[in-house]
């Protein structure tokens, strides 16, 4: 289902529901194995190393560093038009885990690779929050 | 050794087929499947009641459910083994190496792999993003707005940073490849550009220019593979699987433990270790080439040079036909076509025409190996061939 802005907004599953509500509360959520301590992200129902199901939620520090970037100079659609450009990065979570983010708050030709970041969200939707990082 | 050594020389490529490519307005995937299917098999001069094997791989444009089953229909073939693969880039050579274990294992004698598209005019713009868009994690990518060429740019950006691999670089991969699309008459790009009409042309995600991108094509290859035994029959000169590996590391992008090496070293490696053979062995290279940076890493993780030295490689013109390793000989993804799942299939058949010495123009000299590569997702599948004259 895409927002009213027309940019495609997350459709949260059984397995994702808990993080996408830290999102709104502005919580950046993690799970950790109690069997192995593996942190995993996305969220999933089995841990991905030792494959058991006993996984907590835990609240991440929302910081970690750019371990790749580009700059979207050309828009995915329209909806995303009046943005460009705009970086898109690989943010390596102080935790571990990668994701994937917008970078915002700094010029273009201040992002680089090894930046340190920390995590904002922007609401898409009544329901969802999505995380984003600025230099910090 | 493994017991997979035992495909090396099993199988044989004994018919290629290509139909036109580029813009192919009116013409949809399934008859373009049908219309390579149909070449292969003359190519092959074989009957289709002679083919037990089939293998396709689903259209983006115009899927179906039963995609194999919906084209053995279409061409009234009635298979014994009757596939569709989905290993996105990789999937034309993943079906080489099923096709080699079945003929191997007695599944079947002989078998048509074909595989078609028409994304330059099958599909509209917008539909042609939203599908660009659908091989991000739905909730954790798409809703960034970072199409396809985003995911590779992240690759490049990595190398650059890692190896110093500079834009200009990268930029001699396409001009080094379309140098060999201008010698393929049926290449869709075949005017010659230099490193800075790469540079020029428009920026799409850092550091990736337009030129660095592949085409978006319609078009439709297909081969015809059958046991060693039974290639001696065919008029064209059998080309023989000498070694098949796989290498499977993702999904994701954000999944990839690594930025600038891939599985592709795994694929090479069963490849090599299954034909026997070392990369000083190859004699030209078809390798996967959706953006510039994937050439770099494959020809790095294929061990035609070291870890980071991808760059430099290409830039001393090692890839270009006369140099060491003569590379996409055919204008690859690059230049020549990329209709999506089919892209890699035609570097099997110009690799096929190689080795029976039918390639015109861009002939590499003396060439008696090939070594073809295909990657799909985002550095996630790949699939490396050997390809020789002989059986062993």
């Amino acid at each position: 289902m895409s927002a009213a802005s027309g940019k495609p907004a997350p459709r949260p599953t059984v397995e994702t529901q808990p993080y996408w509500d830290g999102c709104r509360s502005g919580e950046l959520r993690l799970q950790r194995c109690a069997a192995c301590e593996h942190v995993q992200f996305p969220p999933r129902r089995f841990c991905a190393s030792c494959l058991t199901a006993d996984l907590r939620w835990e609240s991440a520090s929302g910081r970690g560093r750019i371990r790749t970037f580009s700059v979207v100079r050309h828009p995915i659609s329209l909806a995303f038009a009046a943005e460009v450009p705009y970086v898109v990065a690989l943010v390596e979570l102080d935790e571990g885990p990668t994701i994937m983010a917008g970078i915002r708050g700094c010029q273009i030709e201040d992002v680089e690779i090894g930046l340190a970041v920390e995590v904002e969200f922007e609401q898409r939707s009544d329901e969802i929050y999505l995380p984003y990082f600025h230099p910090c | 050794m493994s017991r997979s050594s035992s495909l090396r020389g099993a199988v044989a490529i004994v018919g290629i087929g290509d139909t036109e490519v580029g813009k192919l307005p009116g013409r949809g995937a399934t008859e373009l499947t049908i219309d390579a299917g149909a070449r292969a098999l003359r190519d092959a001069s074989i009957d289709k009641s002679a083919i037990d094997g089939l293998i396709t791989s689903n259209s983006m444009v115009d899927p179906h459910m039963y995609h194999a089953e919906m084209v053995a229909e279409a061409m009234q073939i009635f298979p014994r083994y009757c596939m569709t693969l989905a290993a996105g880039g990789a999937t034309s050579f993943a079906a080489i190496h099923h096709a080699a274990s079945a003929i191997a294992t007695g599944l079947c004698e002989t078998v048509l792999i074909s595989s078609a598209d028409n994304l330059r005019t099958g599909l509209t713009r917008e539909q042609a993003m939203v599908q660009q868009s659908s091989t991000g994690h739905p909730q954790f990518e798409a809703p960034y707005g970072a199409p396809v060429p985003v995911s590779y740019a992240f690759i490049a950006q990595a190398h650059m940073h890692q190896f110093g691999t500079t834009p200009e670089q990268l930029a001699a991969v396409a001009v080094t490849t379309r140098r060999h699309a201008s010698l393929n008459p049926n290449a869709e790009k075949r005017g010659l550009i230099d490193i800075g009409d790469v540079l020029e042309s428009r920026l799409i995600a850092d550091p990736l220019h337009l030129l660095d991108c592949s085409l978006v094509s319609d078009g439709g290859s297909a081969v015809v593979v059958t046991s060693a035994e039974r290639a001696v029959d065919h008029p064209e000169r059998p080309v023989y699987l000498l070694g098949a590996g796989e290498g499977h590391s993702h999904e994701h992008i954000s999944a990839a433990k690594s930025l600038v090496s891939s599985a592709a070293a795994e694929s090479g490696e069963r490849a090599y270790a299954m034909a026997g053979l070392t990369p000083k062995d190859v004699d030209f290279a078809e390798l996967y080439d959706c953006f510039t940076p994937v050439v770099l890493i494959e020809l790095e993780d294929l061990g035609f040079c070291a870890k980071g030295e991808g760059g430099p490689y290409v830039e001393a013109g090692h890839t270009a036909l006369g140099g060491r390793l003569p590379t996409n000989t055919h204008g690859g993804l690059l230049s020549h076509t990329h209709p999506g799942n089919p892209g890699s299939m035609f570097a099997l058949t110009e690799a096929v025409m190689q080795l029976r010495g039918d390639a015109g123009a861009r002939q590499v000299e003396g060439a008696e190996v090939g070594l073809v590569h295909a990657q799909g997702g985002i550095l996630s599948s790949h699939c490396t061939l050997l390809l020789g004259r002989d059986a062993s």
